[in-house]
């Protein structure tokens, strides 16, 4: 994964951010080819939510750069990725189905069937109200919004967390049925075991730092143990 | 439900282990249809990459063919079948007598008690 190619999907390099004398990111280069399921996993304050936020224009860079298809973030790069913040951005006076068209209506890559029959698959009527629905539920449906579109990356921050373990499996289903082979998938978690089988690669942030980038297999291989405990070894406190 | 694996080993291996003991124990019988790489992928909740892996390991071994038009199939040859059974049954005695050593059995021992096992085949 390190090796900068053509067919990189996105390329950063010497991506650093400050915030005032605190150094978030230093000095990231990262490659991210097509179709790969990749996790960014790191501590707490590691500086994971500052590179997606980087990488989806939320945030600007003090130094270094974000290509995402040959595009810094923007208004290019926003129609062909779809991003899940961490924290639900929708707003709680409306209905799902309200939602439904919102999405349809803002990103041309929206597939509203696939989103009704996902809706459906978790039991979530389309015209319950937003502000009606448990912090899961609300979870699940902005998960729902976001796999529903035909984006070629998908840029998830603790997609699984807030979500009950049936559903969890669901929704990883869901990712390995429906994601397109040209697509990639980053998502950021805590939850390693639950879904370390899906993973292609990994990216180990820690300070600021890319530590390790590897696949789960070569993890396996070299240290004869899961990610989830080499992780928890490497950051041990 | 997802697969059952291993926390300790590479995932790869342990698929390519499953899907032959789903063609010896007849779960896909000689020259059956297999399932897609994505929709195996998907039951396992594995890495479609991963699984794709162990298909290809399993065609360069010969126990499943992939056909122009139908996707892969179990391999016809009874005899390949047949041999990778064999293997398997050996990988797990090896298991069993390692095992069996750390509990500090000597061969005659576990023989006589192998003999002595009423309704050893608990899970037929």
């Amino acid at each position: 994964m390190s090796e900068a190619s053509a067919s990189s999907l996105v390329s950063i390099r010497g991506l650093s951010k400050k915030y005032g004398k605190h150094q978030a990111l230093d000095n990231i280069n990262l490659e991210i080819p097509r179709g790969k399921i990749i996790g960014l996993l790191g501590t707490n304050g590691s500086g994971k939510t500052t590179l997606i936020k980087l990488m989806n224009g939320l945030l600007v860079p003090s130094k270094g750069q974000i290509l995402i298809k040959g595009n810094a973030p923007g208004v290019e790069t926003k129609a062909c990725v779809s991003y899940l913040p961490e924290r639900s951005y929708l707003p709680d006076n409306i209905r799902v189905s309200h939602l439904l068209s919102y999405f349809t209506d803002f990103y041309e890559d929206f597939d509203e069937n696939k989103a009704l029959s996902m809706l459906s698959s978790l039991q979530i009527a389309p015209d319950s109200f937003l502000k009606s629905l448990s912090k899961g539920t609300k979870e699940k449906v902005q998960l729902i919004m976001v796999m529903s579109r035909r984006a070629s990356l998908y840029i998830l921050d603790e997609p699984i967390a807030g979500v009950d373990p049936a559903a969890r499996d669901y929704i990883l289903k869901t990712i390995i049925r429906d994601y397109n082979e040209e697509a990639s998938i980053l998502l950021s978690t805590h939850l390693i075991s639950d879904i370390e089988t899906i993973l292609d690669d990994v990216i180990f942030l820690k300070d600021g730092h890319i530590t390790l980038t590897s696949s789960v297999e070569d993890i396996r291989n070299r240290y004869g143990k899961s990610v989830d405990s080499y992780f928890r070894e490497v950051f041990a406190c | 439900m997802p697969w059952t694996l291993d926390s300790d080993r590479p995932i790869y291996t342990q698929l390519v282990e499953r899907l032959k003991t789903e063609i010896v124990s007849g779960i896909y019988p000689p020259g059956a249809r297999l399932p897609s790489v994505r929709e195996l992928a998907t039951v396992a909740s594995v890495n479609p990459n991963t699984m794709q892996k162990a298909f290809s390991e399993l065609e360069r071994t010969g126990l499943i063919i992939t056909m122009r038009t139908s996707g892969r199939i179990v391999t016809e040859d009874t005899a390949m079948i047949n041999e990778t059974r064999q293997e398997l049954a050996k990988e797990q005695v090896c298991q069993f007598l390692m095992q069996m050593h750390k509990l500090g059995f000597d061969k005659a021992e576990i023989i006589d008690l192998l003999s002595n096992q009423e309704g050893g085949m608990a899970n037929e």
